[in-house]
């Protein structure tokens, strides 16, 4: 196993961004997948970061740096909305939210 | 890798600063209740020891006989980790602080080593960094002792705590602009010469607003009065730490103590020139200038505890943020205004 | 040793988000996706990338997974039940229990397949130099060629914020 390559860091990448993807679609708990959405963000930061070093550029810590951005907006509205929802119904399983369905 | 006298060196440095950094907090002990006793007309600890300089010890013999208690519905993981991760990031922020000038320890080695643990070329983000994960060790204190006066407490403490980190890093985000680097011995050596041969060129003469806000940021980040209402005795029990006892509390008074070192270390290189005296000392000698001024910055800390009232915690956050970081913004947008038309 | 260190790194950050996922208690899931965090922070370190390694700690374990730890704490989140009826026979079940090793075992497949078949790309490719990519140089293009998207992102945060309180304020009459 010699030096790790880029390679390495794009598979360590994906399987990031499929437990993000699995705790997504596994948990019956609003918190938890917020949380898995901000792993699947994380893997693509990782991504970004290799691949500027590969092409030797700054560009890739850049984009991180408005990748966190967003996801601290995005966190804050979604916890923002987890709160209100727990208000009214005292539960944070997304099974309880059904009133738009059919 | 070969064992060179550097690295044994560079080794040397590493446990003398963790080593000086333990002594300094039980150093704080006993400056800390002299200083009151002082400002209250009274004497402090004399009994034990000349002047009551044993005292410290005798403090940590007896907390370390305490018995450890833990509530029943506490979370055990959460509980014990907590106390750790606070001491842990108090000591880990000092790493990236250099206090004396490069040395090769009166010839004994042939290229000058820093008097630094580790020297990063983002140390100033580092210690930041590290700062922001303190705030975790009083939050988990607060939640896993399952008690209303520790939760309420950690969560007043840390909303506190990420209030003033704003103000704190906009401050020194000032004293960057102006030396034009993160690592903290360049912005030390940016502060050596004089300026009309005798005034030191210090960041305090040219930063006065920021020094001023950074020090005000500096003593809520370490919950330390008049900021410290989260742990007010009267007030709230003890805060986080009412059902913390022996070694893990003997592990958030550590903290606490070296968290203060560390602010008026980082205070001291970033506005009033690291090892940089008035006059210069010797060579090999310049870290007893540093020792100076931090001696000065904690006793004004420790002053500062027992003169001033406590802010109430809506007072507290309000000032934080109505007032505090508006005026490090303006101080920013000034000291950029001030480098670009008389390029400093 | 870097290599070393990436294996170690790599493996607490997999480890952890595994965990993250997999936590009934969303307390220890905050706690634990913070370490995933600090370990991400060092592989940015190993990939040349200082600024970075720093600002994920300060911005997502820092201040992000404080709001996460606060949300948690204040709504005295409950550990999640165990599935039951409809939920536990969809998930838990034989079938899908039999389905869901045989769909890892493909997925397992094809990651081998498609990871040996590439060519090993050096992470410098050769014959360039190691240009130096200091904070300086992310300074000046951000705020040159990235000017648009700095100011559209403050724009972007003060509407979270608004929208945040708004969101999350008690209904008063």
């Amino acid at each position: 196993m010699g030096e790790p390559t880029l390679n390495h860091y794009l598979a360590l990448s994906a399987v990031l961004f499929a437990i993000g993807t699995a705790g997504v679609f596994l948990r019956r708990n609003l918190i938890t997948i917020l949380l898995s959405i901000e792993v699947m963000l994380n893997a693509v930061n990782l991504t970004f970061v290799a691949a500027g070093k590969y092409w030797q550029t700054v560009d890739g810590q850049i984009i991180v740096f408005f990748v966190m951005t967003v996801a601290a907006a995005e966190a804050a509205v979604g916890l923002a909305i987890v709160i209100a929802l727990f208000r009214h119904k005292e539960t944070l399983s997304p099974d309880a939210f059904t009133t738009l369905k059919w | 890798m070969s064992i060179s006298p550097e690295l044994i060196a560079q080794l040397g440095v590493i446990g003398f600063t963790f080593f000086m950094l333990l002594n300094s907090a039980a150093v704080l002990v006993l400056m800390e209740r002299k200083v009151a006793a002082f400002v209250q007309q009274r004497f402090g600890p004399y009994l034990v020891g000349p002047w009551g300089t044993l005292q410290p010890l005798a403090d940590i013999v007896k907390l370390m006989f305490k018995e450890e208690l833990r509530p029943l519905a506490a979370d055990k993981a959460l509980f014990y980790a907590a106390p750790i991760l606070s001491a842990t990031a108090a000591f880990a922020a000092f790493a990236v602080v250099p206090f004396g000038a490069d040395t090769t320890f009166f010839g004994l080695l042939d290229r000058p080593i820093k008097l630094q643990a580790a020297d990063v070329n983002v140390g100033l983000l580092v210690i930041f960094a590290i700062t922001s994960m303190g705030v975790y060790g009083i939050v988990l204190a607060g939640w896993a002792s399952n008690s209303k006066y520790s939760l309420l407490g950690g969560l007043r403490s840390s909303a506190q705590m990420i209030s003033y980190e704003l103000a704190y890093g906009l401050a020194f985000a000032a004293v960057i602009m102006m030396a034009g680097s993160l690592s903290l011995s360049e912005i030390v050596n940016a502060q050596s010469g004089y300026w009309l041969g005798f005034i030191p060129k210090w960041y305090l003469f040219l930063q006065p607003f920021g020094f001023i806000i950074f020090l005000i940021a500096g003593v809520a980040e370490t919950n330390r009065a008049p900021f410290d209402f989260p742990e007010a005795e009267q007030e709230l029990v003890a805060g986080y730490h009412t059902e913390y006892s022996s070694m893990s509390f003997a592990l958030f008074f550590l903290a606490e103590y070296v968290n203060m070192v560390t602010v008026s270390a980082v205070a001291t290189d970033l506005f009033l020139g690291g090892w940089h005296g008035p006059f210069p000392l010797p060579a090999g000698f310049e870290w007893i200038w540093f020792l100076v001024k931090v001696f000065l910055l904690l006793f004004f800390y420790i002053w500062m505890r027992w003169t001033l009232p406590r802010y109430r915690y809506d007072q507290l956050m309000e000032f934080g943020w109505k007032w505090l970081l508006p005026a490090a913004v303006i101080n920013l947008l000034v000291t950029a205004f001030a480098i670009i038309y008389f390029r400093w | 040793m870097e290599t070393f260190a990436f294996w170690i790194l790599a493996a607490i950050t997999v480890m952890a988000s595994v965990l993250v996922v997999g936590q009934r208690n969303p307390m220890h899931s905050v706690i634990l996706l913070i370490v995933s965090f600090g370990a991400l922070s060092g592989l940015y370190m190993l990939l040349d990338a200082p600024f970075v390694a720093a600002i994920q700690i300060i911005i997502y374990a820092g201040a992000i997974m404080v709001l996460f730890l606060f949300v948690v704490m204040l709504l005295n989140a409950p550990t999640e039940d165990a599935p039951t009826g409809y939920h536990a026979k969809m998930l838990g079940g034989a079938g899908p229990r039999r389905f869901g090793v045989v769909l890892s075992f493909v997925l397992v497949l094809q990651l081998a397949w498609i990871l040996r078949d590439l060519s090993q790309t050096p992470l410098t490719p050769p014959g360039e130099t190691e240009k130096a990519m200091t904070v300086y140089d992310i300074g000046v293009k951000l705020f040159r060629e990235y000017a648009f998207a700095f100011e559209a992102t403050s724009v972007l945060i003060l509407v979270a914020m608004v929208g945040a309180i708004i969101l999350a304020r008690k209904e008063t009459r």
